[in-house]
């Protein structure tokens, strides 16, 4: 082989790994990549049907109620706007707690109940997941826009 | 006092460092002798001031000086002393004094192993290594100085994270760094190399024994790492593509490319440029796996405080650092050439699809990792990549290198014949065949994962038997294991880090394909089985630690009638920040682990309780322990050791052979 033809090798090759890596990380993204909703946007019904995403926001007070298993728990994440009641089964993590933040992945079941497979640990006790103090600010943020529209709305 | 002699120490590096990175590089530019000489004093006292600074915050935390900030933030007087020593490391200012401190620490190595160096090469090398260490300090002393004051000092402390409150924090991040800034060395070497214009066998000889020590450095301290997460987060889980993960992992994706791509360059001459741009590569991964991890942009028990200074100055360095010498690159690499010639089926070609697969498992775990923060950056929605997305991605892109592996010691340097290769490996080839089509089956269960894994071990395996056994036949003289030893060490280093790899790769078919997991309720006295085993739940009691109160369970295990051993896992609670920790119970062995963490209690002593059972779990670590060994063991043959100290008796008869 002469060296030209080495190199169109050589490219050759380098290409047809790259194309495989793409092909196999854009059909890994397609399917694997999970967005984040906040309880207001899964009461607005903008979340997908039928498949995984996460909510996050603070576990409503009182609301933690464990079934006769001991291992079936459902809660209530809020954004302080909106309340999204959750189902888990399995052992919550160590920093769960009422009044705190958590995230939560699954999918919303028919009934508008969302059913967790996954509920995120914290890794200290004062840090907020940040999808959780993100969706809490998003609804302070709004809530704040719609009583500044009613100050805008008589000029 | 002792803090600000600590602070001071810091600032006299800068200043050394400084001298360092400029003088000698430039005395090598214009050739004076004198200012290239000036690079070994220079390494060295800045190694004994950093010595001095870190020396300093030890003993601050020593002594529960919590007049320091970065003390009373991380440490506390209840803590154990082997906790408050490994707290020095436990938040953002001091690991990165830590960082420092093993660049500075590397540094001194090459000025004691460099002697057969020519003098312009060692130069420029500390150069680099003096710049990137400016860069460190610079940092440290503008926005994160582990000295700062905290007046009035702080009564207690606020204490080290209970996540951390562990053995696995004492070794886990210096022997990570060790492997970082273990790469500083072969990217000073590349960059070295590129200034001098000059880049030959001899080189690649020179750096390859730093980058294998610094890759096995790395190869451990990412094990330990999953070994720690596997049993203190109590999840059961041993690898979680968490980015802080991945962060560690692409450097030693890269690292593992480098070292290939060296013996390239040292064997035959080839591969230069290529080389160069990986040692690049690999460095700048390390620089941004310590910073993704430390900036508080990743949000995990790494992540500290997140100070936009800080953060800018995190990207402006990268940005020096990464473009300045990609810009050198592609200003010199044209001078450099590209190397000797090869065909397309050679042991080179195998060695450059090993290198492109590695790379192309790099991008995509890069991807994975950073395009969450870009969509984050650019207020275009939060999402996350997981699991799925790195199991589907990086499984097909590691099998053919894992495949490679196994054909590419085989194969001649520069041109092999497909006809007869595939002759040679013809009995490996069917051996792995039929334990990936039987071995599952035996074990009760057929999947396409099982077989694949069982298929790439038995590969690597038996073509390594192949090797060793047409080593053999070409040697004469002596019994079998005269010939054996007189293999070099630099050969068996390779099959040992290939043989780790196929520990690793049995380890994690095992696991992903036979443990059981289960969250049961268990009142006192009941039983729950698992994997065959029998736990049996005898209750709770309390128990106090030295910074902690615990309730402690106990459960009986037993296996077909016969007890085996009792586990008890802990809830502890720890004072100081009053935070919860669960701590498993394991108990270990060579095909299994049992695993019992406590859960919730519940009503009438009842528990929730996650009961694990994780075959072959050890030979995961164990995998990357061989690794390491098979790395030290390659660096200890004798074409590494400098002239002056090489015994005179020349290479062995059998030596040459292997180096076909």
């Amino acid at each position: 082989m002469t060296p030209r033809q080495k190199r169109f090798a050589a490219i050759g090759l380098g290409l047809v790994t790259l194309g495989a890596a793409t092909a196999l990380v854009l059909n890994a993204f397609q399917s694997n990549l999970v967005f984040f909703f906040t309880p207001t946007q899964v009461a607005n019904g903008e979340v997908p049907k039928g498949r995984s995403f996460r909510i996050g926001g603070m576990v409503e007070e009182g609301s933690l109620r464990r079934e006769a298993d001991g291992l079936t728990v459902h809660f209530v994440v809020t954004d302080t706007v909106q309340r999204v009641p959750v189902t888990y089964k399995g052992i919550l993590p160590d920093l769960f707690k009422e009044g705190k933040g958590a995230v939560a992945q699954g999918q919303l079941g028919a009934d508008g109940t969302f059913i967790a497979s996954e509920v995120l640990a914290k890794h200290d006790e004062n840090y907020m997941p940040p999808e959780a103090a993100e969706a809490l600010a998003k609804a302070k943020a709004s809530g704040a826009q719609s009583s500044k529209t009613v100050i805008v709305q008589p000029q | 006092m002792i803090p600000e002699i600590g602070h001071y120490a810091l600032i006299l590096a800068l200043c050394v460092a400084f001298v360092q990175g400029t003088v000698p590089v430039y005395g090598a530019a214009v050739g004076n002798p004198r200012l290239m000489a000036l690079a070994i004093p220079a390494a060295r006292s800045q190694f004994f001031l950093v010595l001095i600074a870190f020396g300093c915050l030890a003993y601050a935390f020593f002594m529960n000086d919590f007049s320091v900030l970065y003390v009373a933030a991380t440490s506390n007087s209840q803590l154990p002393l082997h906790y408050r020593l490994a707290a020095i490391w436990g938040a953002h200012e001091g690991s990165l004094l830590l960082w420092t401190f093993i660049l500075t620490m590397w540094m001194f190595a090459v000025t004691v192993f460099s002697s057969h160096l020519p003098a312009a090469m060692r130069a420029r090398i500390l150069g680099v290594m003096g710049l990137v260490s400016v860069g460190f300090l610079l940092f440290m002393l503008s926005v994160s100085n582990p000295f700062e004051r905290l007046i009035p000092a702080a009564v207690e402390g606020r204490d080290l994270n209970p996540l951390l409150q562990d053995p696995g924090m004492v070794l886990h991040p210096p022997m990570l760094y060790m492997g970082y800034v273990g790469f500083s060395v072969a990217f000073a070497f590349a960059l070295a190399a590129l200034l001098g214009g000059n880049l030959d066998a001899a080189w690649a000889r020179w750096s390859r024994p730093w980058t294998t020590v610094a890759w096995c450095f790395l190869t451990i301290g990412i094990a330990l790492g999953s070994g720690w997460a596997y049993y203190e987060l109590g999840w059961g889980g041993w690898w979680f593509w968490d980015p802080v993960e991945n962060a560690s992992f692409m450097p030693w994706l890269a690292g593992t490319a480098l070292v290939h791509s060296l013996a390239v360059t040292d064997k035959r001459g080839g591969f230069k440029v290529w080389t160069v741009l990986l040692a690049i590569m690999t460095f700048s991964l390390s620089l941004l796996g310590t910073f993704l991890v430390r900036s508080g942009v990743l949000t995990s028990v790494h992540a500290f405080a997140t100070d936009p200074k800080r953060g800018l100055f995190i990207l402006s360095f990268l940005a020096v650092v990464i473009g300045g010498s990609l810009a050198l690159y592609a200003w010199r690499a044209p001078r450099v050439g590209l190397g000797g010639g090869f065909a397309p089926v050679s042991r080179e070609s195998f060695l450059l699809a090993n290198n492109v697969m590695l790379i192309a498992a790099t991008g995509a775990v890069l991807l994975g990792t950073l395009y969450p923060l870009f969509l984050d950056a650019l207020d275009l929605g939060k999402i996350s990549v997981g699991p799925p997305y790195f199991d589907s991605v990086f499984v097909p892109l590691i099998t053919p290198v894992l495949f490679l592996m196994g054909i590419g010691p085989l194969a001649q340097w520069k041109k092999a014949e497909v006809p007869a290769l595939a002759k040679r490996v013809r009995w490996a080839a069917g051996v792995s065949v039929a334990t990936a089509l039987i071995l599952p089956l035996v074990l009760g269960e057929w999947t396409p994962l099982l077989s694949l894994g069982f298929l790439l071990a038995s590969w690597i395996v038996s073509t390594a038997i192949v090797s060793v056994r047409e080593q053999l036949a070409h040697m004469t003289g002596g019994g079998l294991i005269g010939r054996l030893g007189r293999l070099p060490r630099s050969y068996w280093g390779m099959l040992l880090a290939h043989g780790g790899i196929a520990i690793f790769v049995i380890g994690v078919t095992m696991v992903k394909g036979f443990e059981t997991e289960q969250d049961v309720r268990m009142n006192v006295g009941d039983t729950a089985v698992v994997g065959g085993y029998v736990f049996r739940f005898d209750g709770v009691q309390n128990v106090k630690g030295p910074n902690y109160t615990a309730v402690r369970g106990t459960f009986h295990v037993s296996r077909a009638g016969r007890d085996l051993t009792v586990l008890y896992p802990e809830k502890r609670r720890y004072l100081a920040q009053n935070q919860v920790m669960t701590e498993a119970a394991i108990d270990s062995g060579l095909v299994r682990d049992l695993y019992v963490s406590l859960g919730e209690p519940l009503e009438d002593g009842a528990w929730s309780v996650r009961l694990y059972h994780k075959p072959f779990v050890n030979w995961i670590w164990g995998g990357c322990l061989v690794m390491a060994v098979g790395g030290v063991l390659a660096v200890s043959d004798r074409r590494y050791r400098p002239a002056w100290r090489r015994e005179p008796q020349m290479v062995p008869a059998g030596a040459q052979l292997v180096g076909r």
